[in-house]
């Protein structure tokens, strides 16, 4: 018992590591290729149950060739999500040895659930995929439901370790060491889990619509818009249409959250340096370490937004020394394109939303379908974005006010060696990706030759 | 106390699930390097490709189940070994980047060179993977992973003779799990050709592997005294019988073609070399520590237990579900019966539009209000499912689908 009191106390010690920032930008690499493949991991498999619903529903082929189309391109993101998921695994000890070491007591349970939600995403994409005409129809439906369930199950179990990474709780620390361990409440009594889960999910039905979207928004453009396109397009951009007003809602919630719970993180999200009483809200610029320079100043607009008060106290960067300020650009910046994004969709799905209520019709603008072809993309770079505000607005902290990024990281060597190499690959498999997706577009339909005559005649 | 050991004992499942599953998966690849080329080798390569394209990602995951199950129950034997043995785990991460990738490629090559190209990738990470992960176990095993961030060698912990032997071994466990397992399946599916094929390299494999063990044996002995003499004369000796024994009774069962047998006494012969290096080991997950002073605390490892029997629950059914269509022949190549009949063939999906729209709008409303307006916790929690209701509702009130399918370009009159 003395022994194991003597190794307890000895927790992995911080190291000297020169290359903390390059460990700190493979892991960032690491999620931000993994990232958008969780949004198909969320949304993905409930959009194509509901193309395969509308097919048992109506007996259309359409809706059938359709999903299984879809499906095809769920298996390939979905091995992809397996092998990307699986780095960032290993990324855990690889990188981070003292984290994991020092509080995967505390976290660790969340991925032991979260491996399990995993286990049967993979065995029911397995059969979902492979049963395509070999399962009654029903049962085929009914083989895709876990999946959507798996999806949404994971990423909550992920989502709770980093909301607790960001509002840690559930444990003690004593002499550097985490005692008094409740792992339960670490995860799922925190208060800070709620909204960045909710503004996640929303976001992974924004990136999949809207990505759909702006594929089938493409082909109208090219004069492909027969009535598979119009199906293809119309269910996806719907879908984003009606998250993207209420992704802006969310997320004003979520920056009350951090308002709260996170002030220096909403100081570097602003750039205010000082303690304000009514602090402005400022649009563009550039934070030169005191100040906004040339950005467009909201009076009072920072302090109503996140407390509801137009003479509420906001807290600044000084309330912390320096050298413990995230990088105050890079948060801002990241910031102010995921609110730019977040609104370009939010009027995109509006005006769709209205012409579809008004005129019972897809819009005809071709500007409408080169703003949803622009806007699929755009919604990758508004989740990447609001990533790095979450994480790196999080730093110097990995475990926030508990533990410095710079006592989680290894000792090993190599790091710019497993950077480069990891850079190098996974260039590789994004050009892979695309180069599927689009062999898997390019494969002719297999809609049977009673489709409906006219809209045959129009696609080619 | 004995609790403290338990998700050691998860781990360890884990762990021979992964070998005796995954392993076959890595060992089709090889068995696909080695195909040589010609109308044949393309039918030993498809039909390895058929064989684990159902379950791979299934049986991948019980690595992840290891990987997470570790560093939540014994976080320090996780990040030692994690920063010690950082190299090879780094190669095994690329290799089952480059298997995964592959894979999912495969569903859209065309032309038979774009096919090898990628399967060469596949293959060659199929050999990668299990030798970097079987090195890294040669060097827990071989008491080279001391306590502490990346306190020992990062050269010499997985470059030594038994991470070698491991390694090896691990390679050719897998080649012989493979060969079995597909010489099964070929059998199953009516293929005399590739039966006998793969007839032949279980029998090669086995004796092979057999022979590497019983060599590795002298190996250990010399480079790992300790855990070589543990495994010979004491608690692992009973594993290794039972794997000698498995493995001649495979060979013989594969001699009679009686598949399936062999394929449960080969997954046996492997999971008890497994099994025989845990029980060599005890009490020492790491040199001078033991599962007590490396396990997390009790709150812990009760939460990781629930979890675990919990999930279990869930993961064994799925699991027999899956790999019953498999084995069963359910998802064979020829077993396509054309599309099913649904339910409700002509029927349109009709609903009150206008309500819907209403009840939609209506939610948005109170959404806002509950969201943003109020600021107690309940009613954000209540915004939020009015929010969900909002999108459902709304989806089903703009019945995009219907709409594009009803018309073409111009106004609708629904």
């Amino acid at each position: 018992m003395r022994l194991s009191a003597l190794v307890t106390e000895l927790p992995l010690p911080p190291v000297v590591q020169t290359y903390l920032d390059q460990a700190r930008q493979m892991q960032a690499l690491s999620f931000a290729v993994h990232i958008p493949l969780v949004c198909f991991g969320i949304a993905f498999p409930t959009m194509v149950l509901v193309v395969e619903w509308l097919y048992l529903h109506t007996g259309d082929e359409l809706y059938r060739v359709l999903a299984r189309r879809w499906t095809r391109v769920m298996a390939a993101l979905f091995a992809v999500g397996v092998i990307t998921g699986t780095i960032l695994s290993f990324e855990m000890g690889l990188l981070w040895p003292a984290f994991t070491a020092d509080f995967g007591s505390v976290f660790g349970l969340g991925f032991a659930i979260e491996g399990f939600s995993f286990f049967v995403e993979a065995i029911f994409i397995g059969i979902y995929v492979y049963g395509w005409n070999r399962l009654s129809a029903q049962a085929h439906f009914a083989t895709g439901i876990p999946i959507a369930i798996a999806g949404i199950i994971g990423s909550f179990m992920v989502i709770s370790v980093n909301a607790w990474m960001n509002h840690p709780g559930g444990f003690t620390v004593r002499d550097g060491k985490a005692v008094d361990v409740h792992p339960v409440q670490a995860l799922f009594g925190n208060t800070y889990l709620w909204h960045e889960l909710v503004h996640m999910y929303v976001a992974g039905y924004l990136v999949v619509g809207f990505l759909l979207a702006s594929v089938y928004g493409v082909s109208r453009l090219r004069g492909r818009w027969g009535r598979y396109e119009r199906t293809a397009f119309a269910i996806p951009v719907t879908v984003g249409a009606l998250a993207a007003p209420v992704q802006v809602l969310v997320g004003d919630w979520a920056g009350r959250e951090v308002a709260q719970d996170q002030p220096v993180k909403l100081a570097a999200i602003e750039g205010l340096a000082d303690t304000t009483r009514g602090a402005a809200l400022h649009m563009l610029g550039w934070f030169n370490g005191s100040g906004i320079e040339y950005g467009v100043a909201i009076p009072k607009g920072l302090s109503l937004i996140a407390f509801h008060n137009v003479d509420a106290v906001v807290a600044g960067l000084n309330t912390v020394p320096r050298a413990d300020w995230p990088i105050v650009n890079v948060v801002r910046l990241c910031f102010q394109a995921m609110v730019g994004i977040g609104s370009l969709l939010a009027i995109i799905g509006v005006f769709y939303l209205v012409v579809r209520v008004r005129r019972h019709r897809l819009p005809v603008s071709a500007w409408f379908y080169r703003a949803v072809g622009v806007a699929g993309p755009l919604s990758i770079v508004a989740l990447i974005c609001g990533w790095v505000v979450t994480e790196v607005g999080r730093q110097p902290w990995v475990v926030y006010g508990t533990m410095r990024t710079s006592a989680a990281v290894t000792g090993a060597s190599g790091i710019p060696v497993g950077y480069g190499t990891l850079l190098l690959v996974y260039a590789g498999v994004v050009v892979a990706v695309v180069w599927i997706l689009r062999r898997l577009a390019a494969a002719p339909l297999e809609l049977p030759p009673e489709a409906p005559a006219p809209t045959m005649a129009q696609r080619r | 106390m004995q609790f403290d050991g338990v998700p050691l004992d998860f781990i360890l499942i884990g762990l021979v699930l992964y070998t005796v599953l995954a392993g076959a998966d890595f060992g089709a690849g090889l068995w696909q390097l080695l195909a040589g080329r010609g109308p044949t080798a393309e039918r030993v390569r498809d039909h390895a490709h058929h064989a684990i394209a159902p379950v791979w990602e299934a049986n991948h995951v019980w690595l992840v189940f290891v990987l997470t199950v570790t560093w939540t129950a014994y976080p320090i034997a996780f990040g030692s070994i994690a920063s010690t043995l950082s190299v090879p785990l780094f190669i095994a991460a690329i290799g089952i980047i480059f298997r995964g990738a592959s894979y999912a490629l495969q569903a859209g090559v065309s032309g038979p060179h774009e096919r090898r190209v990628v399967e060469n990738v596949f293959a060659l990470s199929s050999i990668l993977t299990p030798f970097a992960l079987g090195a890294a176990v040669g060097g827990i095993a071989s008491a080279r992973v001391p306590v502490g961030n990346a306190a020992g060698n990062l050269w010499s912990s997985w470059l030594n003779p038994t991470s070698n032997l491991v390694g090896v071994l691990a390679v050719a466990l897998s080649a012989f799990l493979a060969a079995v397992y597909l010489c099964a399946d070929a059998h199953r599916l009516g293929e005399p050709d590739l039966e006998r094929s793969f007839r032949r390299r279980a029998l090669v494999s086995g004796m092979v592997t057999g022979a590497l063990a019983i060599a590795g044996l002298a190996v250990l002995r010399a480079d790992a005294p300790v855990l070589g003499h543990r495994l010979i004369a004491g608690p692992g000796l009973p594993a290794i019988v039972v794997s000698v024994l498995a493995g001649l009774g495979t060979l013989l069962l594969v001699w009679r073609r009686r598949y399936g047998e062999a394929r449960v006494s080969a997954a046996l012969a492997v999971a008890a070399i497994v099994v025989g290096w845990a029980l060599a080991q005890r009490p020492n997950i790491l040199p001078g520590l033991t599962v007590q002073q490396a396990a997390a605390p009790t709150d812990t490892l009760i939460g990781v237990v629930v979890a675990v029997l919990a999930g279990a629950v869930i993961l064994f059914p799925s699991l027999a579900l899956l790999f019953s269509f498999v084995l069963g022949g359910r998802f064979d190549p020829d077993r396509a019966t054309g599309a099913g009949v649904p339910i409700g063939r002509g029927r349109r999906v009709s609903g009150n539009r206008g309500f819907a729209g209403r009840v939609a709008a209506a939610l948005a409303i109170a959404g806002t209000g509950l969201l943003t307006v109020a600021s107690a916790e309940w009613a954000h929690a209540l915004g939020v499912a009015c929010f969900a209701g909002f999108v459902v509702a709304g989806f089903h009130a703009a019945a995009p689908a219907e709409v594009v399918a009803a018309d073409t370009d111009g106004p609708s009159g629904r």
